[in-house]
């Protein structure tokens, strides 16, 4: 079955280009603002877009994702208010993939069942839940086959052959690739090479490979996409310009509009 | 995939970021290898008794029961050395960090007890130790935090999110998926992702291995009834283990029920199952998912989730599980200071007070209680007397 995510590789092939997806968070810092805040990134290029429903203890996260699901939480953000959002975003984008990134007591605490069938009628094309290992899925895997969402599993490039098969047989869209240890963050050196991990995953399967922690310049992004990754995934440091010009609406969309081409354009091979 | 269970029941699993299974795996397994090895239990029971102080001893309390048929004895965890019963599962996880020739040590610790006897045992075994510590925390129990710096841990203070245990936690995991490759994560209770329930499980039962050829030693019977405080839960599953079996003895765990039904830190009796730091289990969390603040008088129980042995333990009724409220713990502690001279740690007057008010229930049974006292108090006189002002 082709999906949102095959006919935007297809089309990226086509066009030499390379993946490129934003992450932020829903409503921080509160519904309305990022709203706007999303129509802009998709206005600027963004190919598909990774969203996160906040969780009051992101431990996968750095201090300014942490930050920014603390501030959409104080915003009285709900679960609900999340779907109404996503319900907006597929009515006025049909075509982008839209994924959703978060924490296993959302998913659990809402009913998995009820939470995946939710997904599938907002139109979602992926869910990434940060603290279920391909170890713990079996249960949220069922749902997403069920409801054609498409679960995604974080790849650490030292990942044992084991578990790099199960992920591989259980990924459809594609795979996220941590480019560092530890959790997501934009002043974190420490990048993993991960050249070895998408050469051991291209051998037996064409799945595509997105990168993502750590990642916040247009220079890494060049030298990331010359390897046989596909795409990127940049989150803290476009969830920072909210946090830096909190009090500055119009501030917040110019600076992460000039974030988004830069980024964008860096994606062109 | 794990070679142990993961699951108590529907409780536990790993659910960790991929990137830390392979950490927990290689814990397991060095777990598994030596637990069975004879020259690794012998250094273990060698340190428990000749560094930690074990046996400890259970004390008669003749005072607070007197007019009454009751024996109250209390498992005296807070002799040890480090002033309480977390030194126990320490020792043995530090040993199995040599095993698996790591030299770093993160910890998190709520009343310090735990980082103090982290502290100890790295000083004592050379490893390098950091300690994780909600702000809040530091400032409450500020003569621990002086403890740990002074067996050379570095105390890092957290300021996130709610700036007690549950934020020191989030921040432990944080670090501990940055350093994974040479850092052990020594969890403090029998809480958190696989294998750490199981493990801490295993070291802490040595309390009632203990306790139960003593009380056979002293009154030629098993006790009527156990008591223990319950917050992630070591000292409550250390006490119960070698009890589990018994069906004539009444098990009990005190939760903190802190100030009223929304402020407390009793996940079992005010929470519901969930998935959070690292397990499924009985969580303090809102309608949404999102995990609430806890709140206890007593630093070391005010955590919003339980181990998932206590949460199954509960489920099957195998336990009976209560609070005891702010008030009555500190009440307790006075009553044990004045009565006994002792002072027990805040977490454990909440056992004391259960314990007090089955004896006031009825004073003319004859039956035996024991209370695992699992720490001393002397970190907590400043708690007491400025609550003991308001």
């Amino acid at each position: 079955m082709k999906t949102r995510y095959n006919n935007l590789f297809i089309n990226l092939k086509k066009n030499n280009e390379k993946c490129f997806i934003p992450f932020i968070v829903l409503g921080d810092p509160n519904f309305e603002t990022s709203l706007n805040i999303i129509d802009n990134i998709i206005k600027n290029g963004a190919d598909a877009i990774e969203v996160g429903i906040p969780f009051s203890d992101p431990f996968g996260d750095g201090p300014i994702i942490q930050n920014a699901n603390l501030r959409a939480i104080n915003s009285k953000i709900t679960v609900s208010k999340c779907f109404k959002i996503l319900k907006i975003l597929r009515k006025k984008y049909f075509k982008i993939p839209i994924g959703l990134l978060t924490y296993a007591n959302i998913v659990f605490c809402n009913g998995i069942k009820n939470f995946y069938k939710k997904c599938y009628e907002v139109g979602l094309d992926s869910i990434l839940i940060v603290d279920v290992p391909v170890e713990e899925s079996s249960v949220f895997y069922k749902h997403s086959l069920k409801n054609k969402v498409s679960q995604i599993f974080l790849c650490p490039p030292n990942v044992e052959d084991y578990t790099l098969n199960k992920i591989i047989k259980m990924s459809n869209d594609y795979i996220y690739i941590i480019s560092k240890p530890g959790v997501t963050g934009i002043f974190n050196n420490k990048i993993f090479n991960t050249d070895t991990i998408s050469n051991r995953i291209k051998k037996i399967s064409d799945i595509p490979l997105i990168q993502g922690f750590g990642i916040y310049s247009k220079n890494q992004i060049k030298n990331i996409l010359k390897s046989k990754i596909d795409g990127v995934i940049c989150g803290s440091i476009i969830v920072n310009q909210i946090e830096k010009y909190l009090h500055n609406k119009n501030k917040i969309i110019k600076k992460i509009n000039n974030l988004i081409k830069k980024f964008k354009e860096s994606t062109k091979i | 995939m794990t070679i142990l269970n993961s699951y108590f029941g529907k409780f536990g699993g790993m659910y960790v970021p991929q990137i830390l299974v392979p950490a927990l795996l290689q814990l397991e397994k060095y777990f598994i290898k030596y637990i069975k090895n004879k020259n690794f239990i012998r250094k273990f029971k060698e340190l428990l008794n000749n560094y930690a102080g074990r046996p400890t001893p259970l004390t008669l309390c003749k005072n607070i029961t007197f007019g009454t048929n009751t024996k109250l004895y209390l498992k005296r965890e807070d002799l040890l050395h480090s002033g309480a019963h977390k030194i126990n599962q320490v020792i043995g996880q530090a040993l199995l960090t040599k095993k698996m020739k790591k030299t770093n040590i993160i910890a998190e610790t709520g009343a310090g007890q735990h980082g103090v006897s982290t502290a100890m045992v790295c000083a004592l075994l050379d490893l390098k130790c950091k300690i994780y510590m909600g702000s809040k925390d530091i400032y409450r129990q500020n003569t621990n935090v002086m403890k740990m710096k002074l067996l050379g841990a570095k105390v890092i203070p957290v300021n996130t999110g709610t700036k007690t245990l549950k934020s020191a936690c989030n921040e432990a995991i944080r670090s501990w998926s940055n350093n994974y490759h040479n850092t052990h994560y020594m969890i403090g209770t029998s809480a958190g992702p696989h294998p750490y329930p199981t493990i801490v499980h295993k070291f802490q039962s040595i309390i009632s291995s203990e306790t139960k050829k003593q009380i056979i030693k002293l009154e030629n019977k098993f006790p009527n009834v156990i008591i223990a405080c319950v917050g992630g839960g070591s000292n409550a599953i250390g006490i119960f283990s070698k009890f589990l079996n018994k069906d004539n003895i009444k098990l009990i765990g005190v939760e903190a029920g802190g100030k009223n039904n929304n402020k407390n830190g009793a996940s079992l009796k005010y929470g519901k199952i969930g998935i959070y730091f690292g397990m499924k289990s009985n969580i303090i969390q809102d309608n949404y998912g999102q995990i609430k603040d806890s709140h206890s008088i007593s630093a070391g129980l005010d955590f919003p989730s339980v181990g998932p042995e206590h949460a199954w333990l509960n489920y099957i009724k195998k336990v009976k599980y209560v609070t005891i409220n702010d008030k009555d713990a500190v009440d307790a502690f006075k009553i044990l200071c004045k009565k006994e001279g002792i002072i027990p740690a805040l977490e454990s007057s909440h056992a004391l007070a259960y314990a007090i008010k089955i004896i006031k229930k009825n004073p003319i049974k004859k039956q035996t209680i024991i209370v695992n006292l699992s720490g001393r108090g002397d970190k907590d006189i400043y708690s007491v007397s400025s609550f003991v002002k308001k």
